[in-house]
């Protein structure tokens, strides 16, 4: 295993900027995941960690070697392909072994060593099969089979789970989160899906139009997303976001919004900041901290548009004076109809706040970005 | 849904003209079929009676046609190993590489290999061949052929290499492959299916091609069985029916059996953007 460093990586096609000066530290051992939406350049990313893609400029180290313009086969990684890339014309067990035909590994170690990773990875029993006669499921753990088949030094993987269906893909997490446990593997895993990254990283890399905009682990994610695009990508549903306007009066801030009331909040150095700026900022509060309430005190109002019940909770919908839309995960027995006057109440520690920029204000005592 | 009568006329009209025209194209077929196994064939239509192989009989007796059905399959070969080789190795360059303006060189290509095997170049490859020496060889009717067929086979073979994700290659080479070894381990067996329609369509096209061997073969011992049809006259000038009736039912057969082959071995589909 190693570690993966991006140092001012870019890459450009043509004029188009798919990936713009990220630096990037990954530990060995770490299982990052590189989250986005689609087309910020997490595949891009990818491709230039296994040599399938230059970087325009910058360099890229693995294991504390320069592996800028190493040719993929002498970089010791391996890569789960989103498409899987299973070869239509060999068998499973060929599939698999691929990699250990090039290393000119025997017949008999190399269907010895199938065997044993199949086995591991359930499929023992396909082994002659086509990759055209198994399933889907079946082909993705076969495409996980030939990336562990060899040692490697980095293990990466390009949306893996994304052509499963929702069950498989539960399972299979399930299963990788186990084998990088197990094996202490370093893996660079891309997707866009923000469970799976939850589920799954150590580290959590969100990227926005060819750009990091924060690296934390997971919770930090999602207690201290760094942007409003981080709040906005991270949660199921996102968090909340409402512009207010500010207004200081002595050492205190009010915020005001129409249908929002919210007691005022301590001038700290943050605030001061942003507020010198200007006065729209943006109030954040994550739908599991709301709750239907009675009382006005931080709280919003609004008429309700939507209940969707999933269980035992409930994800119901506001349509504030503005257009626009709060929602707030409660538990079912809370009982609300749709076209009613609703107020969601919130404790004022789970309010997030963000510049007119877009970037979290720290609270006091925090230490600032 | 009635019909109005004009409506119903003219529905008649054209089917009648259909039929026609079907017939017109059916009679060389039937005459086609059954010439060979009639002593007597002329140039009508006629049933065969008595029902024979004599026909056949001549035809393997007579030594220059069978060698000419030699040469010809030593043409098609010769011109699908050049044409296959050459044509997978540059339309996996052009579909793989990054190279720009390879998109262009294709075309260009592709309209150029009209002119190359085309009857407005016979002159200057005439002079060309016989400049190299090579005039009444195989090989020069090996190198025109391929070079004629090369462009369009590149840009059919291209399309195809284009449809197949790279993936394939890549994962070999992340997993430690050559460049070379991902080609020969992965890719290469994945355009196969591409590679046989090519070769097959060249080889047709070469076994069928009269114009290029009949202007640089000058010997009749070199003749391919295109250019040996030709020689199956009487003294007096005329056409020699019956032999040239079985010769050219021997003539087709490689062709139908390799059509049948391919269709049943791949099926017989043009892959993305030629669509036939
Ligand atoms: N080979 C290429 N040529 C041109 N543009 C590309 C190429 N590869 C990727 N891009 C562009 O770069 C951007 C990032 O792509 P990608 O890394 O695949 O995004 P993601 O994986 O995050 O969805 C996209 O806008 C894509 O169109
Ligand atoms: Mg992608």
């Amino acid at each position: 295993m190693a570690s993966v460093e991006f140092r001012s990586v870019t890459k450009s096609f043509g004029s188009f900027t798919a990936v713009d000066h990220v630096d990037l530290s990954i530990g060995d051992g770490e299982f990052v995941c590189l989250l986005g939406p689609s087309g910020c350049g997490k595949t891009t990313s990818l491709r230039m960690i296994a040599g399938l893609e230059t970087p325009s400029s910058g360099q890229i180290l693995i294991g504390g070697d320069d592996v800028t313009g190493l040719h993929p086969k002498d970089r010791q990684i391996s890569m789960v392909f989103q498409d899987y890339a299973l070869y239509p014309h060999m068998n499973i067990a060929d599939n698999i072994a691929y990699p250990l035909k090039v290393r000119g590994e025997s017949q008999e170690k190399r269907h010895a060593r199938a065997q044993e990773v199949a086995g591991v990875l359930k499929i023992g029993d396909l082994l002659s099969r086509l990759p055209s006669q198994i399933s889907g499921g079946q082909q993705q753990r076969t495409s996980l089979a030939r990336a562990l088949v060899y040692p490697s030094r980095v293990y990466l993987f390009d949306e893996p789970l994304s052509n499963l269906d929702a069950k498989l893909r539960l399972e299979a997490r399930g299963f990788l989160n186990h084998l990088q446990r197990d094996m202490g593997m370093t893996a660079i895993y891309v997707t866009h899906d923000q469970a799976e990254a939850m589920a799954l990283a150590t580290r959590i890399a969100v990227m926005d139009r060819g750009r990091i905009v924060q690296y934390a682990p997971p919770i930090e994610i999602y207690r201290r997303p760094a942007t409003t695009f981080v709040a906005n990508f991270v949660g199921n549903p996102p968090m909340n976001l409402v512009p207010v306007t500010a207004r200081a009066e002595g050492d205190s801030v009010r915020l005001s919004a129409d249908g929002v009331t919210l007691a005022p909040l301590p001038l700290s150095a943050g605030l001061k900041a942003a507020l010198a700026a200007g006065p729209t900022l943006t109030l954040g509060v994550r739908p599991e901290h709301l709750s239907v309430t009675e009382e006005a005190d931080n709280s919003i109002g609004g008429k309700l548009f939507a209940n969707e019940n999933m269980g035992p909770e409930s994800l119901v919908t506001m349509e504030r004076p503005d257009a626009s839309r709060v929602t707030a995960r409660i538990f079912t027995d809370d009982h609300v109809e749709v076209g009613e006057t609703v107020r969601f109440g919130f404790a004022p520690e789970h309010v997030t706040l963000f510049d007119g920029a877009g970037t979290r204000i720290p609270r006091d005592g925090e230490a600032g970005l | 849904m009635k019909l109005t009568t004009p409506q119903f006329l003219s529905r008649v009209g054209f089917s009648a003209f259909a039929a026609i025209l079907g017939a017109l194209f059916a009679l060389p077929l039937i005459w086609f079929i059954f010439a060979p196994f009639n002593a007597r064939a002329e140039m009508g239509l006629a049933l065969p009676d008595p029902f024979t192989f004599s026909n056949f009989e001549t035809v393997f007796g007579n030594s220059l046609a069978i060698h000419a059905l030699l040469n010809s399959l030593i043409e098609g070969v010769g011109a699908v190993i050049v044409v296959g080789i050459a044509a997978t190795l540059a339309a996996y360059a052009l579909s793989r590489s990054s190279i720009p303006g390879k998109g262009a060189v294709t075309y260009i290509l592709l309209l150029f290999s009209s002119v190359v095997s085309g009857s407005a170049a016979m002159v200057p490859i005439f002079l060309i061949v016989s400049a190299l020496g090579l005039i009444d060889t195989q090989v020069a009717v090996i190198l025109v052929f391929a070079g004629g067929l090369l462009p369009t086979a590149m840009f059919i073979l291209r399309d195809f290499i284009d449809g197949i994700p790279k993936s394939y290659e890549e994962s070999a080479m992340v997993a430690g492959a050559s460049p070379v070894q991902a080609f020969f381990d992965v890719a290469l067996p994945v355009i196969r299916p591409g590679i046989v329609v090519v070769v097959v369509w060249a080889f047709v096209n070469v076994w069928g091609g009269f114009l290029i061997p009949f202007i640089l073969l000058r010997s009749s011992e070199q003749m391919p069985a295109s250019v040996a049809i030709y020689s199956f006259y009487s003294e007096a000038g005329t056409p020699i029916v019956t032999l040239l009736a079985a010769y050219s039912l021997i003539y087709s057969l490689p062709v139908i059996a390799l059509y049948l082959f391919v269709s049943w071995r791949f099926g017989f589909r043009f892959f993305g953007g030629i669509k036939a």
